[in-house]
C-alpha cells in the first residue's frame, strides 16, 4: 500500500540523512563535531532504530491485516465475533512498557551528566539580544589590557580553543537600542543552539541557564536562536568559530589590545564620524563600543575587532563579514543605509547618512582589525 | 416535522421565536443536532481558513530566503494557523460530533442544557470573529499560539491582546459546552444504558469534557495574567519587576498538553466506532479501549514539561518528565493494537469510512513513535523547537485527528443529510490527502534533524533543506486539492433528492441509527431501553454458540428503526433568542478592553440582561 511506501521512503530518507557527509548540511544534528551533541546523537539513533522495527511490524501488520481479511465480492463470511483476550491486553500492555523501561535507563544518565559543569571549563556569557547575539568571556586571564580591562567581548561569533571545555552562562538581554519606531529591545526567551556541538537551552530572562561543551576539531559551526523571540527570530543567527591551540592564543592576544589605529584617510574621516558625528539626534557610540577608544555602547554589538577574520558575520549572521577573504563592503553599505530594509525591524534605525559618510565608517570598521 | 410560527405570549421579557425552520430558525436553536451542524460547518470553513494560512507558510518555505511574506506578515500567518487549527478547527469539530452524536448515542432527546449549548456555539463564533476581526485592527496576534511571555507581553502590537481576549471567548465556550456534554452522558442515559454499555465514543466524549473541565481554568487565569500584563502594566511575568517568565510556560502547557489529547481523543472515539462497524466485529477489548482512555486523560496532565526541557527546570524535573512521557506512550499502544485485533478476522469493508480509519491510525502511529522519542530528554535538546516536532504533531492531529473526521463525516453524512456521500470521490480524497500528507510532513522529519528551526520565515541556501521544503510545499498543495474535492463531493451529494433506500447504510451497531435519517427533532418516538453494548446491532443479530452471526428475523426484535412515528405528548426545549444575545456581549466588552471602557459597559448589560431573559424564561414554552 502507498502509505508504507512512503514511510519506507521516509526511512530511507533518515538513512540517507544519517550518512551525509558534513559539508553539506552545516545544521545536522546527526553530524556531531564534539562530545555533547555525540551523546546526544548516539542515544536516538538506537531508539530510532527501535522506533523504526516497531513501525515495520505494526505497519505492517495493518497492512497485512487490510489485504487479507478484506471483503471480496460474492463472499460470504460472518467473522468470530471475539470481544477481547485479558491475556493478549497484558501482553502488549508490558510489552511496550518494557522497551521504553529499556529506553529509558540511558536517558536519565545521560540528562545527569549533561546537567554536570566541571570545574576545570571556561566561562564565557552568553547574551541574548532581539536579534543577534553577545559573548563576554568573563575568566580573569580574559581581561583586556585596555581601558577599565573589562572582560573580552564579541559579537555573533563564539571563538573558542579546540578540545577546551566551554562553559556557557545564558543572559537574555534588552532595553538599550531602539528602533526606527522608537520600540526598544527587549529581554525576551530565546534558545541558544549548535546543532553540530550541542543541544538548546533556552535563554530565560531572569534565569541563568547553562550549557557545557566542547568541540573536537577546529574550524566554524552554525547555530541560532530556537525560540520564538519576535519578528527576526528567524534570523538570529551565530556561529562558533574554533581555533587550534596557536591561533587561539594569537586571537586573545589581539582581543587584549585595542582595535587599530585607523592608516587610510578615509577612515580616519569615518573614525570621526563614529565617534563625534550626530545623524537625526543619533550617535553610533550610545549603542556600540570600541575598545580603547571613547566609545562605549553597549545596547549593540561591540566593534572593538570588527574586522578580525573570526568576526565571520554581523547582524545576527545576517551577511559575511567577509566574501572570499575581502571585506563585504556591499552588505555593510546596504546596511548602513537602512538596517531596517535589510532586517526588517533591527533596533539600528535608518539614521538618514550620507553615502560619503557611509564610505567613511564602512572604511572605519573595517581597519578595526 | 413542519415549521411552526407561533409566537407564544411569554412570561419572558420578549416575545418568544417558536419557528423551528428556516433561515432564522438556526439563530435560536437549541436543538444539539442543529447546533452540531452549525459547529460542524463553521470548523470546516475554518480548517479552510486555517489551511490557507498553511498553503502561504509553505509558499514562502519553498525556497531559501523566500520574499513571499516579510517576518511580520509570516508571523501572524503561523501564529493564526495554529491557532485557528487547534481552537477553531479541530475542537469545534469534535464538540460538532460530540454535540449531533451524544444524545442519539445514549437515547436522550437533547443535551441537558439545550440553550447553554446554543450559548456555547455563539460564543465559539463570535470568539472567532473578535480574534479575526483583529487583522483590520492592527494584525493578527503574532506571538505564536503558545505565545511566550515575555515576548507577548513586550510586543508592541496589539495582536496578543486579541489573542488572549479571543482565548477567554472560546474558553467560555468550551468550559460551558464541556460541562453539559459530561452532565448529559452522566445523567440522561436511556434506561439499561449503563456506563460500560455506552459506545466508546460517548465514553471519549465523557474524557474529552472532562480534561476541558479541569483544564481550561488553567489557561484562564494565564490569558488574565496576560491581559493584565499587557494592559494594566502588571508584573507577572516581567522579571525586572519580580515576575517570572516560566510562569506562563508552566500555565500554558499545564492546559497545553492536556487539550493535546482533547484534539486526539475524538479521533480514537470516531476509529473506535467505525472500525467494528466495517469489520464487522465487535471492538477488541471494549473495557481496555476505555480505561486506556482514561488513563491517557489522567497522565496526560503530568507531562507538560516536556514542552520545557529546554526551559532549564533542571534534570530532576526532566528525568521526571520524561519519564511520564514514556509511560503515556503505554496507554496509547494498546489503543492501537485493540484496534488491530478488531480487524484480525473480520469482514473488512473497506469503504472510505475504513480507509480514512486504517490510513489515520497508520499515520497516528508515525506520530506516536516519534512523540515517544520526545521522551529521550537529552536527544531532546537536538530536536525541540525544531521541524521534527512539527513533523511529529502533524502526524499526530492531523495524520490521527483529521483523517478520523473525514472519515467520521463520510460515516455519519447518511445520517445527518439523509443521502450519501459519493462514495468514489470519499475515496480519491482518502488517497490525495494520504499522499500529499505523507509528501508534506514526512520531510519535515528530515528537516528538524538537519537543523531546522520552527517558527521561522526563512532559511538560507547552504543548509542542505531546500529539497525537503519544496516536497512539503508541493505536498501541502495536494492536500488543499483533496480537500477541495471533498468540498465538491459535499456539494454533489446536495444535488441528489433527500432520502436513503436504506436508513442503515452501513449495518451499524449504535442506537444513532435507530432514529431516522435525518433523525426528528426529539429523537427517538419511544426511548429504547438498552440491554447490551452495541444495542442495536444485537437487535438485528444473534451469535450462536461459537460465536458467529446469526441474523434475527425481522419482526422478530422487540424494535424497530425509531422516529418516523408521530411524537405524542414530547416536550422539547423551545428555541431561544437569549444565548445568542449573551454570546453578543462578550466581545462587545472585549473590544472595550482594548478601545474604550464604555465598551465594557454596554457588553456586560447585553450580557446580563441576556441571562436574565434567559433566567425568566421557561426551557419548554408553554403550549395552546
Amino acid at each position: 500500500m502507498r502509505n508504507r511506501l512512503f514511510g519506507a521512503i521516509g526511512l530511507g530518507a533518515v538513512a540517507l540523512l544519517l550518512g551525509s557527509c558534513s559539508g553539506d548540511l552545516p545544521q545536522n544534528t546527526f553530524d556531531p563535531a564534539g562530545p555533547v551533541a555525540q551523546k546526544q546523537a548516539d542515544l536516538i539513533i538506537p531508539v530510532l532504530w527501535v522506533a523504526a522495527g516497531v513501525f515495520v511490524l505494526v505497519e505492517g501488520g495493518i497492512v497485512l491485516i487490510a489485504l487479507k481479511y478484506r471483503h471480496r465480492k460474492g463472499e460470504e463470511r460472518t467473522p468470530p465475533q471475539t470481544h477481547g483476550n485479558t491475556r493478549l491486553e497484558i501482553g502488549w500492555t508490558i510489552a511496550p512498557a518494557l522497551i521504553l523501561a529499556f529506553v529509558m535507563v540511558p536517558t536519565v544518565g545521560l540528562i545527569w551528566e549533561l546537567s554536570e559543569r566541571p570545574a576545570d571549563a571556561m566561562h564565557v556569557t552568553v547574551k541574548g539580544y532581539q536579534w543577534w547575539w553577545g559573548f563576554e568571556y568573563t575568566d580573569p586571564e580574559m581581561t583586556v589590557g585596555y581601558g577599565s580591562s573589562g572582560p573580552i567581548v564579541t559579537a555573533d561569533t563564539l571563538v573558542v580553543p579546540v578540545g577546551q571545555t566551554v562553559d556557557l552562562s545564558l543572559e537574555a538581554v534588552g532595553g538599550g537600542a531602539r528602533d526606527a519606531e522608537g520600540e526598544a529591545d527587549h529581554a525576551v526567551i530565546h534558545s541558544f543552539w549548535t546543532p553540530r556541538l550541542f543541544g538548546k537551552q533556552d535563554v530565560v530572562p531572569g534565569h541563568e541557564g547553562n550549557i557545557v561543551f566542547s568541540a573536537d576539531e577546529p574550524g566554524t559551526y552554525w547555530g541560532q536562536c530556537a525560540e520564538f523571540c519576535g519578528l527576526q527570530h528567524g534570523r538570529m543567527w551565530f556561529r562558533v568559530v574554533v581555533l587550534d591551540e596557536a591561533a587561539w592564543a594569537a586571537w586573545v592576544a589581539n582581543e587584549k589590545t585595542p582595535g587599530a589605529e585607523p592608516s587610510s584617510a578615509l577612515a580616519r574621516q569615518g573614525m570621526d564620524l563614529f565617534l563625534n558625528g550626530e545623524f537625526d539626534g543619533g550617535q553610533c557610540i550610545a549603542c556600540h563600543a570600541v575598545g580603547g577608544t571613547e566609545a562605549g555602547g553597549i545596547a549593540a554589538p561591540d566593534l572593538t575587532h570588527f574586522a578580525a577574520p573570526t568576526h565571520e558575520c554581523f547582524a545576527g549572521c545576517n551577511w559575511d563579514t567577509f566574501v572570499n577573504g575581502e571585506p563585504n563592503l556591499d552588505d555593510l553599505k546596504a546596511w548602513l543605509r537602512d538596517p531596517g530594509a535589510v532586517k526588517l525591524g533591527a533596533k539600528m534605525p535608518d539614521y538618514g547618512l550620507s553615502e560619503d559618510e557611509i564610505d567613511a565608517i564602512a572604511a572605519y570598521l573595517y581597519s578595526l582589525t | 416535522m413542519a415549521s411552526v410560527s407561533v409566537v407564544a405570549p411569554s412570561k419572558g421579557l420578549v416575545r418568544r421565536p417558536m419557528a423551528t425552520g428556516g433561515f432564522w430558525s438556526w439563530f435560536t436553536t437549541v436543538d444539539h443536532k442543529k447546533i452540531g451542524i452549525m459547529y460542524g460547518i463553521s470548523a470546516f470553513v475554518f480548517f479552510v481558513i486555517g489551511g490557507l494560512e498553511a498553503l502561504l507558510i509553505r509558499a514562502q518555505l519553498y525556497q531559501p530566503d523566500g520574499t513571499l511574506l516579510n517576518a511580520d506578515q509570516y508571523n501572524q500567518i503561523f501564529t493564526t494557523h495554529g491557532i485557528t487549527m487547534v481552537f477553531l478547527f479541530v475542537m469545534p469539530m469534535a464538540a460538532a460530533f460530540f454535540n449531533y452524536l451524544i444524545p442519539l448515542m445514549i437515547g436522550a432527546r437533547d443535551v441537558a442544557f439545550p440553550r447553554l449549548n446554543a450559548f456555547s456555539f455563539w460564543a465559539f463564533i463570535l470568539g472567532a470573529m473578535f480574534l479575526y476581526s483583529s487583522a483590520f485592527l492592527g494584525g493578527l496576534p503574532n506571538c505564536g499560539w503558545f505565545c511566550y511571555a515575555p515576548n507577548s507581553t513586550t510586543d508592541p502590537t496589539s495582536g496578543a491582546t486579541f489573542y488572549a481576549l479571543g482565548l477567554l471567548i472560546a474558553g467560555i465556550a468550551s468550559t460551558v459546552g464541556a460541562v453539559n456534554l459530561a452532565v448529559t452522558v452522566i445523567n440522561l442515559r436511556a434506561p439499561g444504558m449503563s456506563l460500560f454499555r455506552v459506545p466508546v465514543l460517548v465514553w471519549m466524549g465523557l474524557v474529552v469534557q472532562l480534561l476541558l473541565v479541569f483544564s481550561l481554568p488553567i489557561i484562564t487565569v494565564a490569558l488574565f495574567q496576560l491581559l493584565f500584563d499587557r494592559r494594566f502594566n502588571t508584573a507577572f511575568f516581567d522579571p525586572t519587576r519580580g515576575g517570572e517568565p516560566l510562569l506562563w510556560q508552566h500555565m500554558f502547557w499545564l492546559f497545553g498538553h492536556p487539550e493535546v489529547y482533547v484534539l486526539i481523543l475524538p479521533a480514537f472515539a470516531i476509529f473506535s466506532e467505525i472500525l467494528p462497524v466495517f469489520s464487522r466485529k465487535p471492538l477488541f477489548g471494549y473495557q481496555f479501549v476505555v480505561f486506556s482512555g482514561i488513563a491517557i486523560g489522567f497522565i496526560g496532565f503530568g507531562v507538560w514539561a516536556h514542552h520545557m526541557y529546554a526551559a532549564g527546570l533542571g534534570p530532576v524535573a526532566n528525568t521526571a518528565f520524561g519519564i511520564s512521557t514514556a509511560i503515556i506512550g503505554v496507554p496509547t499502544g494498546i489503543k492501537i493494537f485493540n484496534w488491530m485485533a478488531t480487524m484480525y478476522k473480520g469482514d473488512l469493508r473497506l469503504q472510505s469510512p475504513m480507509l480514512f480509519c486504517i490510513g489515520g491510525i497508520m499515520m497516528f502511529v508515525i506520530g506516536g513513535l516519534s512523540g515517544v522519542t520526545h521522551s529521550i530528554v537529552p536527544s531532546d535538546y537536538q530536536q525541540t523547537d525544531t521541524y521534527y516536532v512539527v513533523a511529529h504533531f502533524h502526524y499526530v492531529i492531523f495524520g490521527g485527528g483529521v483523517f478520523a473526521f473525514f472519515g467520521g463525516l463520510v460515516y455519519w453524512w447518511p445520517k445527518v443529510f439523509a443521502r450519501m456521500f459519493p462514495e468514489r470521490l470519499s475515496k480519491l480524497v482518502f488517497w490525495l490527502m494520504l499522499i500529499g500528507f505523507n509528501l508534506t510532513f514526512g520531510p519535515m522529519h528530515i528537516l528538524g534533524l538537519g537543523g531546522m528551526i520552527r517558527r521561522t520565515y526563512t532559511y538560507p541556501e547552504g543548509l542542505g533543506l531546500t529539497l525537503w521544503n519544496q516536497l512539503a510545499t508541493v505536498g501541502s498543495f495536494i492536500i488543499a486539492l483533496s480537500v477541495a474535492i471533498f468540498a465538491l463531493g459535499a456539494i454533489a451529494s446536495f444535488r441528489k433528492p433527500k432520502g436513503l433506500a436504506n436508513e442503515d447504510p452501513w449495518d451499524a451497531r449504535t442506537l444513532e441509527w435507530m432514529t431516522a435519517c435525518p433523525p426528528a427533532a426529539h429523537n427517538f418516538d419511544e426511548i429504547p431501553t438498552v440491554h447490551a453494548l452495541d444495542e442495536f446491532w444485537h437487535r438485528k443479530y444473534a451469535e450462536d454458540k461459537e460465536g458467529r452471526l446469526v441474523r434475527v428475523p425481522a419482526g422478530a426484535s422487540d424494535h424497530e428503526p425509531d422516529g418516523h412515528g408521530v411524537a405524542l405528548a414530547i416536550h422539547l426545549p423551545s428555541p431561544s433568542f437569549w444565548p445568542l444575545v449573551a454570546a453578543l456581549g462578550l466581545p462587545v466588552m472585549s473590544y472595550g478592553v482594548i478601545y474604550s471602557w464604555w465598551l465594557i459597559g454596554i457588553g456586560a448589560i447585553i450580557t446580563v440582561t441576556a441571562l436574565m431573559g434567559w433566567a425568566m424564561e421557561p426551557s419548554v414554552a408553554e403550549e395552546h
